[in-house]
């Protein structure tokens, strides 16, 4: 585990979503919205293809948040949604998280992250602050 | 069709209560992979999602014209398991850009005892029929 202090650059994580993946979150989280698994819906509502759910994009940043500090109490979590992730019924899409210690102060050190999909950002301003 | 302008600032009623399982935990821990003994961080949108649909099945909105914009959550307390979640949403804002309407919200999340436990800001963006 990289020591979390003010600059430390932390680990790049890469997850893979798949469809199956997003039937699975649409079941644990009640969020069943067809854009999600649908193909026809998606593109119907003007969307290029099935697209993850921003929040499946957020719970993978938290993952990555959860493995760099070691499980620490998250207190803040917050992103916005600039870019869909757009799932291929083949092979999926890689998430590719990094980030960064912006700052330790008491007992909260807020990460700056960085949240991409074939190098572009898919979350805005993505940031965490945890307990030390 | 454009949402209300009126629901600024309206307080929607609590959702049931949502009694946090085991089984809930650790399914949507499986489907983003992610093995912690914590209650995932972004596990409270299970209770403010069922406070959306209510507020969309009230305004008749179709939830697959609804795009998320934004999430934020302030935690008071982690998400055990056996809390009894509950969530009221309040409509904070709403503009329309390009037809689609950009609705703000808020929900607390209290627990069996009234208690907060996070407070979650959310941005919806309907984007109306063609």
């Amino acid at each position: 585990m990289t020591p979390l202090v003010q600059g430390a650059e932390l680990h790049a994580q890469e997850f893979v979503v798949r469809r199956s993946d997003l039937v699975a979150y649409a079941a644990a989280s009640g969020d069943h919205n067809p854009i999600h698994q649908d193909e026809a819906v998606a593109v119907a509502v003007g969307l290029p293809g099935v697209v993850a759910h921003g929040m499946y994009t957020m719970a993978l940043a938290a993952r990555a948040v959860a493995e760099w500090t070691g499980d620490a109490e998250v207190l803040d979590l917050s992103c916005t949604f600039t870019h869909p992730v757009v799932v291929p019924e083949d092979g999926g899409a890689t998430i590719r998280v990094g980030g960064v210690v912006k700052s330790v102060a008491d007992d909260r050190v807020t990460l700056v992250l960085e949240v991409t999909c074939e190098g572009r950002k898919v979350l805005g301003a993505p940031k965490a602050v945890v307990r030390a | 069709m454009p949402i209300d302008a009126s629901l600024v600032g309206r307080e929607f009623p609590p959702t049931r209560p949502f009694v946090v399982t085991e089984e809930d935990v650790a399914a949507f821990a499986a489907a983003t992979g992610t093995r912690s003994a914590r209650v995932p961080a972004t596990f409270p949108i299970v209770v403010t999602f069922r406070a959306l649909l209510d507020f969309l099945e009230a305004e008749q909105v179709d939830l697959s014209r609804i795009v998320h914009g934004d999430q934020k959550f302030s935690y008071e307390r982690p998400v055990r398991v056996g809390d009894e979640l509950t969530a009221t949403l309040t409509v904070t804002g709403l503009r329309q850009i390009d037809g689609a309407d950009i609705l703000r919200t808020t929900s607390a999340i209290t627990d069996a005892e009234g208690g907060l436990v996070c407070r979650t800001g959310a941005t919806l963006v309907h984007r109306g029929n063609a």
